[in-house]
């Protein structure tokens, strides 16, 4: 086929359309099913921009106070923002007003849980390291903007329920030290609530942040055609190939096909099930609020602390420093920046300057693993520790009792499930190596005529082995010689619990050892391993 | 593995990295392939050609009905399954819409998938990977570029210019400070006054009559503003969300605190509604144990003991509003909170 044929001559004679069809179109991609949750997170803000524009249409960001007159009954005669009006207006009488409102927040719900699920799954199988730690932190970054996005979206209809939300935020604002309530001021154009915050956020929604994050998944993407993305170990795969399917026909199909079965599913669900349905809320008044006040999911663990924090607060030279708030600042900002540095902070531990492509199986790196759990439970708990009204109603529990247990576990938790972690990981270390060297049991035991015992074994192709021994492995390093004390403390929390992988001595060993108990059990069996009512069978 | 792309070690600092002991096993290459039905029987591979094009025609259907929708299933006008302009009808506008978009949208995706992974080649294919640093010539060129471009600059023989652009540079932000401070006004002394004054009375909160004392019963509690605040008052809300109080009524033998019973009128005490955490409304009143809850981080308020705080985030008790009752039986104010209410902020103790 010729390039003119397609159209291809016109557009390679301007833009070059031919060089760029022979750059992407061959690209290869790895193929895994824990590789979609960034595809799902790409696609979901697709919808978003969709949707939302569909939204602009008809919602206006205004908090000039009417009178509704609308069709919805409970409503009619109250007083409320032409926010909130118009968005009862998109609700109720745009046609597909509803739908696209409820894909617009299912999305931006996906998009966040997909966000999270990614970048854990770069997190656990070290996909963070050289040469992606700039990727990282542009993924970070994402979700951090993916929050803002979330806040200011939801905080747009103006209902009782985003109200108290933004009310909050002032409340977080005002505690800040010295420039606390002058924040707070300009924000909100003067005093809480005003008239000013629902325009500056619908700027920040629709235009700054949108606009920030299509720029970071840009130079995301462009990283990602740079590096050429991790596989996972497998025979063939290498730190210096990238072993998969062609971006034309095989992704084109399957990733284009992919973001429509997402969309799919996120108009299924805006269809059946609806979310943030506001005109149960009533519009926003600053008096009344209504338990079970949540957040959307993604912000659920900036409210935990501040309901598990207790009421700390000191008085110096007459001035006022709120720990009650500022301490849950300072752990959540603890839990991001911990997140943001860990990859230079591991590179700091093993002094491992190397690219790589290959990635590791979360149970090879049993610290990191064990921080990464340690890590989402401690969000976890902050996450519950935001629903505990909830909690304590549907359980019957006491309140007071279930935020003490949450104060205690936040603490707890972490390190006991680091520490179960990492054992589970060095367990299943263990396992696989003896999978190496012995092969697969097959419950298959023989009696020889000396009595001994023997099960038949049977051994990996190594195709199979390769994944289980190909890892790299660390050891802890002592202090001097360039290395500095911490780091070797640090090497030593790492790598000091460690199981050295199958090395080829030890499998000839293991297979010479083997082979002599195969001559045994053949001598027993004649060579046929099928137990006695198999045999009864034919 | 134990080295780079290009063989070499560690250019900085001591790895941790353990030798491979034996040098570690060799890659055995890529497994053998196996083929998938469609590609070695031909009635297979129709049979899946069919699917995918059965997939994309139930996609077209899904458009039909999609469209078919808002002419006939809409939320204030035509509408098939429900009443005109009912709820019902916002009810079946959504569902019918959104279901013919999901399958509209839903199987192309389907039949695409579908399409790639029972009729495209499933074999891999293997691209090699170039080592990401340019090459020595390249990295020489680009720090050659750099010299003599600063060389060209002057930027090394001119500190005049250098000082002046750094000075330039830092000041320019602050010029950023200027349009900043016209988004709002000073705090001034804005939060440490509410619209309540002497002599005020409390109303109700949604229907703003005044309440006599006598229609205060025990344990009851009402939700009240300042009687004068109104719509057409300037900053309504803003007024509001600083004056919501709340009126609670305890037996005076009950009270732990004098000066909070000094306050109230018989038992009958007004605090600030606005929690001094983060400023939700405490809303939340248990009558037997005289608690008030707040719903947003559960700071719990104990209103024989002049709102002190007894669980959760908040540290400061509810501000109390002073009281009397007026000639005609009304309760009014006697005076503003004697403190800031809602949430704690830097000069919060300053007097303002």
């Amino acid at each position: 086929m010729k390039l003119g044929a397609v159209g291809g001559d016109w557009l390679d004679e301007r833009v070059g359309g031919g060089g760029l069809v022979k750059f992407f179109a061959r690209k290869i991609f790895p193929d895994h099913w824990s590789f979609m949750f960034g595809e799902v997170a790409l696609y979901s803000f697709v919808i978003l921009l969709i949707s939302g524009t569909f939204l602009t249409m008809f919602f206006d960001p205004s908090m000039t106070e009417v009178e509704y007159d609308g069709p919805y009954e409970a409503l009619q005669g109250m007083h409320m923002s032409r926010a909130y009006e118009s968005t009862l207006y998109i609700s109720f009488e745009v046609k597909g007003g509803l739908l696209f409102r409820q894909m617009h927040h299912w999305a931006a719900l996906v998009f966040m849980v997909a966000i999270f699920v990614h970048m854990f799954r770069v997190f656990f199988t070290g996909a963070f390291r050289k040469p992606r730690e700039l990727n990282w932190l542009v993924g970070f970054s994402l979700m951090v903007l993916g929050m803002v996005a979330g806040f200011t979206g939801y905080s747009l209809p103006d209902d009782v329920l985003s109200g108290n939300g933004l009310r909050v935020v002032d409340g977080l604002m005002k505690a800040i030290p010295i420039v606390g309530t002058y924040i707070s001021m300009l924000l909100f154009g003067g005093e809480f609530p005003g008239t000013h915050i629902i325009p500056r956020f619908f700027t920040m929604h629709i235009l700054l942040v949108p606009a920030m994050i299509l720029g970071l998944i840009a130079i995301h993407l462009v990283m990602l055609v740079a590096h050429k993305h991790a596989h996972y170990p497998g025979p063939g795969r290498t730190d210096r190939n990238v072993v998969g399917f062609p971006l034309f026909p095989v992704y084109t199909a399957k990733a284009g096909g992919f973001f429509f079965l997402v969309f799919g599913i996120i108009t299924l669900v805006s269809a059946t099930t609806a979310i943030n349905a506001i005109w149960v809320y009533g519009p926003y008044d600053p008096s009344p609020v209504s338990a079970g006040s949540q957040p959307d999911w993604y912000m659920l663990w900036t409210d935990g602390g501040l309901r598990l924090i207790p009421g700390w607060e000191f008085t110096i030279f007459g001035y006022t420093v709120s720990l009650n708030i500022l301490l849950p600042m300072v752990v959540y900002g603890g839990l991001l920046a911990f997140l943001a540095l860990y990859p230079f902070i591991e590179a700091w531990v093993t002094g491992d300057d190397r690219e790589h492509h290959v990635l590791d199986l979360p149970y090879n790196t049993p610290v990191r693993t064990g921080l990464g759990v340690a890590w989402i439970s401690v969000y976890l708990i902050l996450a519950m520790a935001a629903t505990n009204d909830l909690i304590a109603l549907k359980m019957h529990l006491s309140i007071n009792d279930l935020t003490w247990l949450f104060r205690i576990s936040i603490f707890v938790a972490p390190v006991l499930l680091f520490w179960i972690t990492k054992r589970l990981c060095l367990s299943i270390q263990r396992q696989k190596r003896n999978l190496v060297l012995h092969g697969e049991e097959t419950s298959r035991v023989v009696r020889t005529k000396t009595g001994d015992m023997l099960e038949i074994h049977e051994p990996l192709d190594e195709f199979e082995r390769w994944v289980l021994v190909q890892h790299d492995d660390f050891r802890p390093l002592k202090a001097g010689n360039g290395v500095s004390a911490l780091r070797a403390k640090a090497t030593s929390f790492f790598f000091k619990d460690r199981i050295a992988p199958v090395s080829p001595a030890e499998l000839r060993e293991a297979m010479e050892h083997a082979h002599h108990e195969k001559h045994v059990i053949d001598e027993v069996t004649d060579g046929d391993y099928r137990i006695p009512a198999e045999k009864a069978m034919h | 593995m134990n080295d780079n792309l290009d063989g070499s070690s560690p250019a900085r600092g001591v790895s941790a990295i353990a030798p491979k002991e034996g040098g570690g096993f060799p890659n055995p290459g890529l497994a053998p392939h196996v083929h998938r039905q469609a590609d070695s029987d031909k009635r297979a591979e129709r049979r899946a050609e069919r699917v995918v094009a059965g997939l994309f025609l139930l996609s077209v259907l899904g458009t039909a009905v999609f469209i078919a929708a808002y002419f006939l299933v809409t939320p204030t006008g035509t509408n098939i399954f429900a009443e005109e302009g009912s709820t019902r009808a916002v009810w079946w506008s959504n569902l019918i819409t959104g279901l013919g978009l999901a399958i509209a949208v839903f199987f192309i995706g389907a039949a695409a998938v579908h399409w790639a992974k029972t009729l495209m080649p499933d074999e891999e294919m293997v691209e090699e990977r170039h080592a990401l640093r340019g090459t020595d010539e390249t990295r020489q060129a680009a720090a050659a570029i750099i010299t003599e471009g600063l060389q060209e600059s002057g930027i090394g023989r001119r500190p005049l210019i250098v000082t002046t652009m750094v000075a330039a540079l830092a000041a320019l932000p602050i010029a950023v400070l200027a349009p900043l401070s016209t988004l709002g006004p000073l705090p001034g002394n804005k939060l440490h006054h509410t619209f309540w004054k002497a002599g005020m009375r409390l109303a109700r909160d949604h229907d703003g009559t005044p309440i006599r004392a006598a229609d205060v019963a025990m344990n009851s509690i009402f939700h009240v503003m300042p009687e004068d605040l109104t719509e057409e008052t300037e900053h309504f809300l803003e007024e509001r969300a600083k004056a919501a109080a709340v009126i609670v009524r305890i037996d005076p033998a009950l009270g732990k605190n004098e000066e909070s019973l000094a306050n109230g009128h018989e038992g009958i005490l007004v605090f600030s509604k606005i929690c001094t955490h983060v400023g939700c409304p405490v809303a939340l009143y248990e009558q037997q144990t005289h608690h008030m809850l707040c719903p947003c981080h559960q700071s719990t308020f104990d209103v024989t003991d002049g709102a002190k705080v007894i669980f959760g985030p908040a540290h400061r008790p509810l501000p109390q509003l002073p009281i009397e009752v007026d000639a005609e039986g009304y309760l009014v104010a006697t005076g503003d909170f004697p403190e800031p209410i809602g949430p704690s902020f830097w000069d919060i103790h300053k007097d303002k």
